[in-house]
Order: C-alpha cells, then sequence, then structure tokens
C-alpha cells in the first residue's frame, strides 16, 4: 500500500518504521530537515520537506494514488487540515491524530465533516491502558481482544508459584482448562510453547482466556491479587485526565500531583471529585507528607521521562505495590522494567499499534478484517484477533488436521458468546473471531497459517 | 564497521558477476575462438569466493554510512580484479597490470586501453571487455539492489556511496524499487539503441558492443578506428543522440514517464548540459572549419559526435581531435572536467556541482557589494543546504589535488606536458582518451606498471567520486573502535 505520514516525530517515526517493514510505501512529510535525515538515513522511506497542509506538498507525494494518509503532527489543527485536504485530493483513507479532551467530545462531528477514517488520541489510550493495569495488578500488562471477552495477562513466575516446574499439559489438567498460556520469555528467548513445556522460576507468561477466568487462574497457582483502592498520579496531564476518569468508574480513589499552579486550577474544575495537590512530584518530602508509602498504586505520567522514572523507583522503595511510568522515548522501556519499575506505558508506542491495527485491517479489507493487534515481548511475538472468512482451506477442519506454520499458535476462538480455549478436534466456522499468537511473522490472513509447503 | 555483514554483502556482489559473465559465455561459445575455457574457468573462481563469503555468519544485520562506503568500495576493488581474470586466463592480455587497468577501465567506464590493436582478439573476451561498461555504468550494487528480493532500510548508504551527483535522492519509497526502475529505464534504452543501430546495418554483435559503450558512457569498441571505421552518418548521428540521453540525469526519464513535462524544462541541470553541448559545438565547428575540415556538413558532424563524446565521458572517436586547432583542444580539456549530469552513467565533475559552485562565487560577490545581505544558493527554485554547498567546494578541491598528486607520478614517465595531464584527467574523469599520445589514435600501452596503477586507482577514485576509496585509506575507519 502507498501511505504517506505526515509529520515525522516519535509517533510518525515509529510507524514509518514499522510500515516500510510491512512492505508498504511509505512517505513522510515533514518541516524539519534535521528529523528527516533520521528517517531518511536509517529507513527505507521517502521524504519530503515541507508543510504537509500544502497541496503542492502532497501532490509531490503523489496523494491521489495514495491509499492512506495519516496526520501525527503535534498541532491538532493541522492534522485535521491536512486530512481533509488530502480527502480532497483522493486520498483513500485518513487517519489524523487529535489529542485536545476539548475535540474529544466533538469527534463524531469532526469525523463526519473532515472525513476522517480513524481518530487517534494517545493520551486516552495511555489512560485506558494504565487504568487496565491498575485493575489486575499482578499483571504486567494486559491486553483486550473480542471487545473485552478475552484478556491477555503478561505475568512474571516467581518462585512460590505453584506452576514452577509444572509442564503444560499437567497445568492444564490441574489448574483450569479454561485458559491458555500463548507465549514464555525466557532469559530474552521467546517461545511458542507447546504440552511438554516446563514453566521455570523468573520466566515471564502470557495467559489468555476470559476476563474472570484469568483472574480465577492467577489466584489458584498462587498470585496474590488484592484490589488497588487508592492511587496516587503524578503529573497531572492528559494522560491524568483520562485516566482519572476511568478510574472514577472503578471505584478507586486518587490523589494528582501536580507542579503547575494554573493547571492545577484547572484540574478541579474539570475533574471534580479528585484531591488535587500542588507541589513537586519528585519531591521527596513532599510525596512523604502525602503518604507515599501508603498507596496501592503509584504512576508517574510528568511530561519528562526522567522524572517519571526517578519518583516510579522511589515509590517502588517506599514499597507501592503496583508502580507504572510513563516512558516516551520508544527503546529504553526494556532496560527501566529492569530497574523494578512494574510497569511502563508509552503512549507512542500505544498509538503506533493502535494505527498499525488499523492499516493491517485495511489490507485485508478482501481477506480477514483485523479485530485487534498488540505487540508484545518487545516487539517481537505479535498476538491478533482475525475474523475467519469462508477460505475452504481452515473452515471446518479439526484443527489437528491443520498443518499450521511454526511459530503461530491458535489461542482462543470466540464464537457468539462462546469462548473456546481450543483443542485438537476444534474447528473454526466462518465468522469466528480468531486470536492468534505469532512469533517473528506477520499474519495478514489466516491463509497464511496453514503451511502449504511442507504439507503431509 | 561491521565486517562481516560488509564481506557477506561482497559474496553477494560476486555471485551478480559470475551470472554477469554468462552471456561472454554464450558469445564465446558462438563464435568458439578458444576463450571459453577462460570464461568457465572465472566464472567457477567467482562462484566458489561468492559463496564462501556468503557463508559468513553476522552478528547485526545493520549497516551505516561508512559500512556502506566500505561495501561500495571493496565491491568495485573486487570486481574490477576478478573482471581481470577472463583476460588473463584467456592469454588476451598477457600482462597482470595490463589486464587489471583493461578491467579497471571497463567497469569504471573509462574506456582508455592499453591494446595498440584489438581487432584480433576474441569475440568472446571483447564483450566482456564491453559488458563491463554496461555493468559499471549504472553501477553494480546497484544492480545487487535491484535483484536482491530484501532490502534492508539502510542500503540507502550503498547507493549514495555508489550513484554520482551530490545528493542522489530516491523518486519512490522503497529503495529496491528505485533501483529496479533505474536498471528498467536503462535496459529499455539500451535495447533501443541496439535496434536502431541494427536498422544502419551494423551487425548484432557490434550494435550490443557499442550500445554498452554508450550506455555506460565507457567507449570500448570492437574496431581498431572506433565509430571511425563505419563511415557511417546514421551511426554516428544514432550514437551522438544516445551518449547524450545517456548523460542526463535518469530522474528527469522517471519525471518524464510520469508525464511532468513542464518540470522537465525548467530543470536546471539539464538545461545547463544541452545549453553546454550547444555552444560548445557551435564554437568548436567555427574554430576548425577551413583549418581541418572544408564543409560545413563535415565540421557539424565532426565537432558534434566529439563534444557530445566528450562532456558525457564516453570517449568514442570518428576523428583524431590531436590534428584539431589549439582553443579546440583546449574546450575539449574543459569538457572532460565537466563531465554528464548527476545521476546519469556518466563521470567527470558533474554539470550540478558546476552550476552550484558558479552560483557561490555570484553569491559571494554579491556579499562584498551588500556585506550583511542574507541568500540562499537555489536550484531548480528551492534552496540548497549549505552543507552540500561546502561538500561541493570540498569535493572540487579534492579533485584537483588527487589530479594534481596523480600527474605527479605519471610525470615520472617522463612523457610530454600534455600526454601526462590529460591521461590523468581523462582516467579521473572516467573518459577515455585524452590528448597527445593517449589520444583517439593512442592508447596507454607505453606508460610504466607504476602509472598504470596509479591511472586506474584514479579511474575508480572518479567512478566512485572520490570518498569511498579515501575512506578505504584512511587508518581511522578500519579499527573496530574508532575514535
Amino acid at each position: 500500500m502507498k501511505i504517506i505520514i505526515i509529520g515525522d516525530g516519535k509517533v510518525g517515526y515509529s510507524l514509518a518504521e514499522n510500515l516500510s517493514k510491512e512492505n508498504h510505501d511509505v512517505t513522510i512529510i515533514d518541516k524539519n530537515a534535521e528529523a528527516l535525515k533520521k528517517a531518511g538515513e536509517n529507513l527505507d522511506v521517502m521524504c519530503i520537506k515541507g508543510n504537509g497542509v500544502s497541496t503542492k506538498i502532497l501532490l509531490e507525494a503523489e496523494v491521489q494514488s495514495s491509499d492512506l494518509l495519516i496526520a501525527v503532527t503535534s498541532s491538532d489543527e493541522m492534522n485535521m487540515v491536512c486530512c481533509l485536504t488530502a480527502k480532497k485530493l483522493g486520498v483513500g483513507h485518513t487517519i489524523a491524530r487529535i489529542r485536545d479532551p476539548e475535540y474529544a467530545s466533538e469527534l463524531s462531528f469532526l469525523k463526519a465533516e473532515l472525513g476522517l477514517d480513524m481518530v487517534i488520541n494517545p493520551e486516552q489510550a495511555a489512560g485506558s491502558e494504565i487504568a487496565r493495569l491498575i485493575k489486575f495488578p499482578p499483571a504486567v500488562n494486559v491486553e483486550i481482544f473480542a471487545k473485552g471477552r478475552v484478556e491477555m495477562v503478561e505475568i512474571e513466575v516467581t518462585q512460590d508459584m505453584a506452576v514452577v516446574g509444572m509442564h503444560l499439559k499437567d497445568i492444564a489438567n490441574r489448574f483450569s482448562s479454561s485458559v491458555l498460556i500463548g507465549a514464555v520469555l525466557r532469559e530474552n528467548e521467546v517461545i511458542i510453547p507447546d504440552g511438554e513445556f516446563e514453566v521455570r522460576k523468573n520466566d515471564t507468561i502470557y495467559i489468555i482466556g476470559r476476563p474472570s477466568r484469568v483472574y480465577d487462574f492467577c489466584i489458584r497457582i498462587g498470585i496474590h491479587v488484592q484490589k488497588i483502592k487508592n492511587v496516587m498520579l503524578m503529573g497531572g496531564g492528559r494522560v491524568a485526565y483520562y485516566l482519572a476518569k476511568y478510574l472514577k468508574e472503578m471505584d478507586i480513589k486518587i490523589k494528582i500531583v501536580e507542579i503547575d499552579r494554573d493547571r492545577c486550577t484547572e484540574l478541579t474544575e474539570i475533574l471534580p471529585d479528585t484531591l488535587i495537590i500542588y507541589g513537586d512530584g519528585s519531591d521527596e518530602t513532599l510525596l512523604k507528607s502525602e503518604n507515599l508509602g501508603d498507596m496501592d498504586a503509584f504512576v508517574a505520567i510528568t511530561g519528562r521521562d526522567e522524572d517519571n522514572l526517578i519518583s516510579a523507583l522511589l515509590a517502588k522503595q517506599y514499597g507501592v505495590r503496583k508502580v507504572v511510568a510513563k516512558i516516551n522515548r520508544l527503546s529504553h522501556s526494556e532496560i527501566i522494567r529492569g530497574m523494578g519499575v512494574d510497569n511502563v506505558v508509552n503512549p507512542n508506542f500505544i498509538t503506533a499499534n493502535y494505527i498499525l491495527r488499523y492499516v493491517r485491517g485495511l489490507q485485508n479489507a478482501m481477506g480477514n478484517p483485523v479485530n485487534a493487534l498488540y505487540r508484545i515481548v518487545g516487539d517481537r511475538v505479535e498476538a491478533i484477533e482475525l475474523t475467519a472468512g469462508t477460505s475452504k482451506k481452515y473452515i471446518d477442519i479439526p484443527l489437528k488436521k491443520l498443518n499450521i506454520t511454526k511459530g503461530v499458535l491458535i489461542a482462543t476462538i470466540v464464537r457468539q458468546n462462546e469462548i473456546i480455549i481450543p483443542h485438537g478436534s476444534d474447528v473454526i466456522k466462518p465468522g469466528d473471531n480468531v486470536i492468534l499468537v505469532t512469533k517473528d511473522k506477520k499474519v495478514m490472513d489466516l491463509e497464511n497459517i496453514i503451511d502449504t509447503e511442507n504439507s503431509r | 564497521m561491521n565486517y562481516r555483514m560488509i564481506f557477506k554483502s561482497l559474496g553477494t556482489v560476486l555471485c551478480i558477476e559470475a551470472a554477469c559473465m554468462v552471456p561472454a559465455l554464450l558469445v564465446s561459445l558462438i563464435y568458439w575462438q578458444g576463450d571459453m575455457v577462460s570464461f568457465l574457468l572465472s566464472i567457477l573462481i567467482l562462484t566458489v569466493c561468492g559463496l564462501g563469503l556468503r557463508q559468513i555468519k553476522t552478528v547485526t544485520n545493520d549497516i551505516y554510512l561508512r559500512d556502506g562506503f566500505a561495501i561500495v568500495a571493496f565491491a568495485w576493488l573486487l570486481v574490477s580484479i576478478f573482471g581481470a581474470l577472463p583476460f588473463l586466463i584467456s592469454g588476451a592480455i598477457p600482462s597482470v597490470m595490463d589486464a587489471l587497468f583493461e578491467s579497471v577501465s571497463g567497469f569504471s567506464t573509462t574506456g582508455s586501453s592499453i591494446l595498440r590493436e584489438v581487432e584480433s582478439l576474441p569475440k568472446g573476451i571483447l564483450f566482456w571487455r564491453s559488458f563491463t561498461h554496461w555493468m559499471g555504468g549504472m553501477g553494480v550494487l546497484v544492480l545487487m539492489l535491484a535483484i536482491m528480493p530484501s532490502v534492508k532500510g539502510n542500503t540507502l548508504h550503498i547507493m549514495k556511496a555508489e550513484s554520482p551527483g551530490p545528493a542522489p535522492g530516491k523518486f519512490v519509497p522503497k529503495m529496491g524499487q528505485v533501483a529496479k526502475i533505474l536498471y528498467g529505464m536503462y535496459v529499455v534504452l539500451t535495447m533501443v539503441e541496439v535496434i536502431f543501430l541494427l536498422v544502419g546495418g551494423m551487425s548484432l554483435y557490434d550494435s550490443l558492443i557499442h550500445a554498452f559503450g554508450t550506455a555506460g558512457t565507457g567507449g570500448f569498441s570492437s574496431r581498431n578506428a572506433s565509430i571511425g571505421a563505419y563511415g557511417s552518418v546514421y551511426i554516428e548521428i544514432v550514437i551522438t543522440v544516445f551518449m547524450l540521453l545517456f548523460g542526463v540525469n535518469f530522474t528527469v526519464y522517471y519525471t518524464l514517464l510520469k508525464g511532468n513535462v513542464k518540470s522537465i524544462l525548467k530543470d536546471e541541470e539539464l538545461r545547463f548540459y544541452l545549453g553546454t553541448v550547444l555552444v560548445m559545438i557551435a564554437l568548436i565547428a567555427l574554430n576548425i572549419k577551413g583549418t581541418v575540415f572544408k564543409s560545413i556538413g563535415e565540421t557539424i558532424r565532426y565537432s558534434s559526435f566529439q563534444v557530445s563524446s566528450i562532456i558525457t565521458t564516453t570517449g568514442y572517436a570518428t576523428t583524431d581531435f590531436n590534428l584539431w586547432p589549439l582553443f579546440s583542444q583546449w574546450l575539449i580539456v574543459l569538457l572532460m572536467l565537466t563531465g554528464a549530469s548527476a545521476g546519469s552513467t556518466g563521470g567527470g565533475m558533474k554539470c550540478i556541482r558546476i552550476i552550484l559552485l558558479f552560483k557561490i562565487i555570484k553569491r559571494e560577490i554579491t556579499k562584498i557589494i551588500h556585506p550583511r545581505s542574507v541568500q540562499t544558493v537555489k536550484i531548480n527554485g528551492s534552496a540548497v543546504d549549505e552543507e552540500i554547498l561546502s561538500g561541493i567546494m570540498a569535493f572540487f578541491f579534492i579533485y584537483i589535488a588527487i589530479f594534481a598528486a596523480s600527474t605527479a607520478v605519471v610525470s615520472l614517465d617522463n612523457k610530454d606536458m600534455v600526454s601526462s595531464t590529460t591521461a590523468v584527467l581523462s582516467a579521473i574523469s572516467n573518459i577515455g582518451p585524452g590528448l597527445g599520445i593517449v589520444g583517439p589514435t593512442g592508447n596507454f600501452a607505453d606508460f610504466s606498471i607504476i602509472s598504470k596503477a596509479v591511472l586506474s586507482l584514479c579511474m575508480i577514485i572518479g567512478r566512485l567520486e572520490i570518498y569511498p576509496i579515501l575512506l578505504l585509506l584512511c587508518p581511522t575507519s578500519w579499527k573496530r573502535v574508532n575514535i
């Protein structure tokens, strides 16, 4: 597909990187020559210096024959105008990043009037991601499928868990067969496990299943799930606003520490029942006086990665059970996890994920629609939810007879209200939502998972 | 530097060279002049070395600018060395240095020869000699990018190092696609020329040889008297037109294919290139009329062919310009310096650099008149980066510096001034003939081994636009930890 990306910031770069790797023809437009230089030298993309709003530049990028335009500049208005202009010039689809909460309530109007096909709000996405993590504290990461009916939870195995040293087939017999372990990370090696796989200490496992079952399973294998009742947020930006809204729905008490006086006043207006504290969140005495140690969770979401990291480490020191830090620079999350912070959330990465999912879906307009796509284990594994078509290659054939490519696992089949953790005799029916876990592969269509080369 | 990745890429390049020898092998089979064995052996050696290098396990696939430059520099040295094998094994050129010189001259599209006489050589060997022009014209590594299925992102560095011009750009997003389009246009133009030459009554073999020579702007011929041997006005016109066509930036053709004629007419480099050609033809025609040739038709015929041949750095000849008046000879030397357009198959300093150098001078003068004026140098309406401008000035200096240093070495042979300087100039600008004893009717056989080595190096330096080879000569680039 021919894709134009306007704005070569962190999100734009990450998108260009992933999309060009997936063999799309990517053109980046930006006003900043320095930023373009980096993309031009490291990625297989074309760079055009100029203003993405200008029709001349858009035509130079051959907008009329492009399939998709993604506007991710720092300005909402600019993104909207870019998309509008491009649509008038004949681009296939448009995606705009619109982050101002003021616009959030008018999104459907804007979408219709500007001809936007998708709107992405990174802060809102990050907020909902953090809310999911707080809802289920033991998890390092939680991803949802089938509109929330299936969850994938990332958990680190510790010495005292009952599953240590057990084979997967025994785990299924003893604890629960309604969840499945879809991927394991062991010392930097990613494994798509089979029944003979033995779980060891310090593994990171990805459990897939109905949320309640996953929860049960966790309790049975000896994970202490204690509900989080109060949370301290450091930084009162837009992520904090959305997160506060989500947390309030979950009946969790929150306290926001914000360094800017005016923003504090603003927050009191838009978040009426929330405790707002004016002060520097990286100041230890302030955090202590606000009894940081007694908090169930601490979320560091200021605009500065360094402050977030330091405060998160401080909170961990004071014994806060669940510590989440927002980090904007993509590449550092593994290092920071290694330092003891429970979760690292990256809004740009989340945004890129959302858009990638849309692009895959667009590409599959002929094949299977993509409903969800998550990249896990530092980008090396993908969990993808596809709707099954009517291809004879896989429909109504028992899974054990399907010759599935190595590195692909059919994790769950969602058929209307039924959630099936598949076994050898289960079949895929047309219209089912199938959740796959894949390693080193980009699955676009269910037909791709059938290994045709060494069949039989 | 990522040595493993560099050598692995070189393995691929050698395999591609082996594949490129197959057409020459077929030709040698058809004519059966005993050169077949030399090709079979060369292909075997290339394949063994190539596949061997490809077995190298790489730690990472990341290559950076310096690795890209190193790949290109090594690739050209290796390809030239291996390309000399058929000459040596078949015994067509017995001396090692001579065979290497001929091979380098082929790949760098120079077209200088140490052979006093070519018509007695086996046809397969002559075909290979000209085919190296065709490969070298667009570039061996660009060919690799075009045919390798999975091209990584940072291969832009390879393209940058091999393609001529101050800032080679992309015109479609995918590097592999760019290389494919370039080679596609190259193949089509070459085939069209072959057809035109066939119509003019040339044999298929000769048409191919001369089409390769024109397409790569090389200049090897299968005749001792070059194009002049045919004595046909039609063939001269066809070759003149195609030489000029191959001296044009290939992105111009892509724009043309896209149907954007307007922007091409405004292209400053194209205008400068064609303008220079016309002015030079007129000046030389006026100068040689009456002294060398009698009729207007003849003066135009010879001056236009020679001007096109030199500005595109091809080096075909229909007449001996050693016999021309001094003014015309000097204009020829000027054209040797200018060279063709950036992004073409031609060599030399490239028109775009000359245009920009003039614009820089103009700006300097305005600065004296208005000391506080702020100006940007523009080309085709958009400002050129200051970094590129200073790069061009540095390039100009290093070009002249290498030219001067090499001439010093070559002058050890104690030939005359004109011959020594133009020999080096024609090598570094990839032209072929110079003036004096290396003129259109002469050759490089009389130079010493040292001079031939220096000239060979100059040809590769000129073809790769200096920096990749300079990088290899710079000790810090070799160190694993380079500070």
